[in-house]
This record gives structure tokens, sequence and C-alpha cells, in this order.
């Protein structure tokens, strides 16, 4: 399956700023502070780097969301680049990526930084309290149908899908809840984590409803953050320190309604295309997979990612996560294993990917899962978007 | 919802004015194929089923079934009653039109799945908004 241009990638450096719910410098300082680890974890400098990119680019609109993009940074760093590209009409949040291996597979350039910066902790101290609507502004767009309906926050679009998930599974609270509980328990042992205090399964139940049927602790924590990596062509990887995490597939597909309110499948939302395809990609199988850092923006989220992945049956995730022993550190299938989101941060599914390279370099102390994990599925969602990568440690 | 915030207008184009509009006749506007009678929504001069250009605003019955909701329990911004329904609404005549709505008219927890609806309209400024309360036999 050598003719998949992502098999000619690799991961091949992280880096991550402070993450905090209020940060003491600037957005662009974390962003500077994320890529000049990444740069230096990969053994390269800035003068290697030729080629970079984001998702979704810079919105200077003060909510925080994404508040850098490339030609800040590319000023600040000083970069000399062949290609470069910053949007958010893609694939989710790995769009960024899968554009990298493009221009790579295009001989543009060899050596991505890849980065996404957030600074929604900030922002919300201030006046952008919740995310979706300006009140005396008139909303255009495809999120011009839901703006009438007091739809201030993606939680409640999401709760849409995932109330009919509930209403098909059957899952209960106390099932759902598992997956807050197995994440602050891997965020207890992860030093960059927001929230690192356990929390019961009564805990979980206790907390605030939000959106039914949605509760606190399955919404993400907003912070003030920025995550990079560094994507190289294979041969150029083979060379530097670190062993090569190898993009062994993608899963990039709009086979949907590209829209939030006529979605196909609303209780899977666009993710079982977007497996398949990384499926076919591939010749290794969901039961080859180590460890998967899953979308959590929203609790069910990760929940329709262990089904659409195949981990196990469609409406077979209640049973998979009960009691949460299979997706723990030290289970068949460990999630999220430095807290994800939920606990650790919204870094918007790069530290997810973070995190999955963090694990398969062995480098993740205390919460390191045992046996020598090489294998990680990563994901990420939305309503009408997904994307998928499964990458593989040589 | 008494004194509510105001509610958020979208910006009208020339797809979506019938829709956002019609609601001052008591009729709900979704566009429909001439010639295969598709419905096409949000509303699109043009028919994905069978080529058509020929795709215009239609007035439905305003009927429907509640796809899914959720009761919001969050109060978002300052003086915003809760809890709140927010749901989708299929219409009566195609499965695959789905709108966005607020359910009125009913005690939040009274909502169900395929509870049947029917369309009222609230006007606010140039929109009048398409709400669904339960329809009562």
């Amino acid at each position: 399956m050598t003719r998949f241009a992502e098999k000619n990638t690799a991961i091949t450096g992280v880096g991550m700023s402070e993450v905090s719910r209020g940060a003491t410098k600037s957005a662009l300082a974390l962003t500077v502070d994320a890529a000049l680890e990444a740069i230096a974890d990969a053994g390269l400098t800035r003068a290697d780097i030729d080629g970079f990119a984001t998702w979704p680019g810079e919105r200077a609109d003060g909510s925080g969301f994404s508040p850098v993009g490339c030609a800040a940074l590319q000023d600040a760093l000083r970069l000399e680049v062949g290609w470069y590209g910053g949007g958010g009409e893609a694939p989710g949040q790995y769009g960024a990526v899968f554009n990298a291996i493009g221009a790579i597979a295009a001989g543009l350039c060899r050596n991505v930084l890849i980065f996404r910066t957030m600074y929604e902790a900030t922002a919300r101290k201030s006046s952008y309290a919740n995310s979706l609507l300006r009140e005396g502004q008139r909303q255009a767009g495809p999120f011009s149908w839901y703006a009438p309906y007091y739809t201030y926050a993606a939680a409640l679009q999401q709760a849409l899908f995932f109330n009919l998930y509930v209403h098909k599974s059957g899952i209960t609270p106390e099932q759902v809840g598992q997956i807050a509980v197995n994440q602050r328990r891997n965020a207890a042992l992860n030093p960059n984590a927001i929230y690192k205090t356990p929390i019961t399964l009564d805990d979980y139940l206790a907390s605030p409803l939000i959106a039914t049927p949605l509760r606190l602790y399955d919404c993400d924590v907003p912070i003030d953050g920025a995550a990079a990596i560094i994507v190289s062509r294979m041969d150029i990887a083979r060379t530097l320190k670190n062993p090569p995490i190898r993009i062994e597939a993608i899963g990039s597909s709009m086979r949907y309604r590209n829209s939030w309110t006529q979605l196909d499948a609303l209780d899977t939302q666009a993710q079982p295309k977007v497996a398949e395809m990384m499926w076919g990609r591939t010749d290794l199988k969901s039961a080859d997979v180590d460890i998967a850092q899953l979308y959590d923006g929203f609790s069910f989220h990760t929940i329709n990612w262990l089904e659409n992945f195949g981990f196990c049956e469609r409406y077979g995730a209640k049973d998979f996560i009960e009691g949460g022993t299979r997706i723990a550190l030290d289970g068949d299938l460990p999630v999220n294993t430095g807290g994800g989101a939920l606990s650790g941060g919204r870094l918007h599914a790069y530290g997810a990917v973070h995190e999955a390279c963090t694990q398969l370099w062995g480098r993740a102390g205390k919460r390191q899962v045992s046996g020598d994990p090489q294998i990680c599925a990563t994901s990420t969602s939305g309503g009408p978007l997904a994307g998928a990568m499964l990458l593989v440690r040589d | 919802m008494t004194q509510a915030p105001a509610r958020i207008l979208p910006v009208i184009d020339r797809d979506s004015e019938a829709f956002w509009t019609w609601g001052v006749d008591g009729k709900l506007a979704i566009h429909r194929c001439a010639d295969c009678a598709y419905f096409v929504h949000p509303p699109v001069p043009f028919c994905p089923k069978c080529d058509s250009r020929d795709v215009m605003p239609h007035a439905v019955s305003g009927r429907g079934r509640v796809v899914t909701f959720t009761v919001n329990h969050k109060s978002w911004v300052p003086d915003l009653p809760v809890p709140y329904v927010l749901a989708l609404v299929a219409i009566e005549e195609q499965e695959d039109v789905r709108i966005p709505c607020n359910i009125v008219d009913c005690a939040p927890q009274g909502v169900i799945f395929d509870m049947p609806v029917e369309v009222v309209f609230e006007r606010v400024e140039d929109v009048w908004i398409p709400l669904f309360r339960p329809v009562h036999s």
C-alpha cells in the first residue's frame, strides 16, 4: 500500500507550551514556545523548517479559538518555506496534517511545522462567555439556521446528536461517566493537565446538566496553550533523533452532507466513513491498535469513535466502557491517556497527537502505558467534520 | 419564555428569504424541485436528485415530528430563562428536511422523540421565526 502518500511521512518531533486557565504570556508567545520545542525535539533548527500549517488559521475575532495563524508565526520565527497553509474548510482539525502530507508529496517541502493555538480561557474571562452567537449581530453561514433558537454554544448542537445516540443505544449516564472518570484518573498522572484531582462516578452524576444528555464533566475545558508537531518526509525522518512515528493511514473523506442540521447519520455524525477510509489505506486492523487518543470535545465523541473505529459494535460502546477497566491505562485499549481535552485542556485534537507521540516514544512517565505501545489511533470530530490518523512508531 | 434575551436573527439572502418571511402568511416555505418534488433544504436552486434548476419555495403543511432534541439547562447569557428545548424537526413531507427550532407551548420535560408538532411563527423585526408546538388532538 505504498501508493498512499501519508506512508512517506512521519511525525519527528512534538512540542507544547504551558497550558493554563489564564496564560501569563501572549498567544503568539505560547505558539513560539510550542514550535521551538517541537523543532528542537526533532533535532532540527528553524532553518530546516520548509513548510508550516495550522487549522483553522487566524481568527482575529476575540474568541481565542485560533488567535495565531501562519502569517504571525512566519514573521515571529522568520521562517523561509516552500509551502504553507492555514484554513478551516478541511476534514476537522487534522486538515492541516493532511494538507502537509500532500505538500510533501508534491515536493514543496520536507519538514512541516504544524501548530494549533487556543486562547479561550483568557477570552472567556472577558466578554466572550459563549462561543457561537454575538448579541445584536445577524448570523450568516451554516449556523444561521440555529441562530434564532438560543443556540449559544456547540454543546447545544452536539447535544442534539448525542441525545439521539442515547435514545438509540440505551447508554446510561453511569456508563457515559466512565469517560470523564477515566480521563481524570489519567490526568492525575500528567503534570501538564489542568484538572488533576480524581473524580468518582458520583461526582460525574452530580455535575451540572448543561444540555441533556451533556453534563459539565462531559465537556472539554477551554484553555490557553499551543501544541506543535513536525511532520517530515520519511527519508529525512529516518536520519533524525527520534524513532519516526509513521503516519500509516489517514481518513479525510466527506461522504455525507456537510451540514450541521441535515447530517445523514445524526447519531454517529460523520465518523463512520472517515474510519472506513482510514482502514482502507492500511493492512492493520482495529485489533492491532495499542492505544487510542480519541477526540473528546465532548465525551460522547469518544464514545462514538470507539464504535466507528471498530473497537466495538454499533451501540456496543456502553458495554465496552462499562466499569471503565477496558479503557484504563492498564486496560485492553487505553484511551485518552493524558486526560484528554476533558481534563488535560482543549488543545483541539493536537493535544491528542502530542499525547500519542509521548506514549509511542515511551516518555509518558507515571502514565506510560506498559508493553511498549507502537500503534495509536487518533481522531477528530464535530458535526459534519471528522478526520482520523493511524500512527505507528518504527 | 418571558423576558428572554432577544433572539439572534439570521442574515437573509435570496435563497433563504422565503423560509424566514413566509410566516407573515402563516406558511412554512421549503424549496421543492418542480420536476421531481424533492425538497431541498437548506434552500439551493438546484435539485441534487434530478439536476433540475427549477427549484422554488413551496408552502408545506407545517407539520412534522421531533427527530431529536436537547433540554438546555445552562444560562449562557444573563436573564436567559432555562430550561428550554432545542430540537430538530423533520417535516411531514420529507424525512431529511430537518429544521432547528425551539419547542414551545409545552413543558421542556414533556418533549419526547417522534412527538408530532406543528409550526407557529414568532415575528422579530423582518423575520418570521418558525417554532414548533405539540399537535393537540
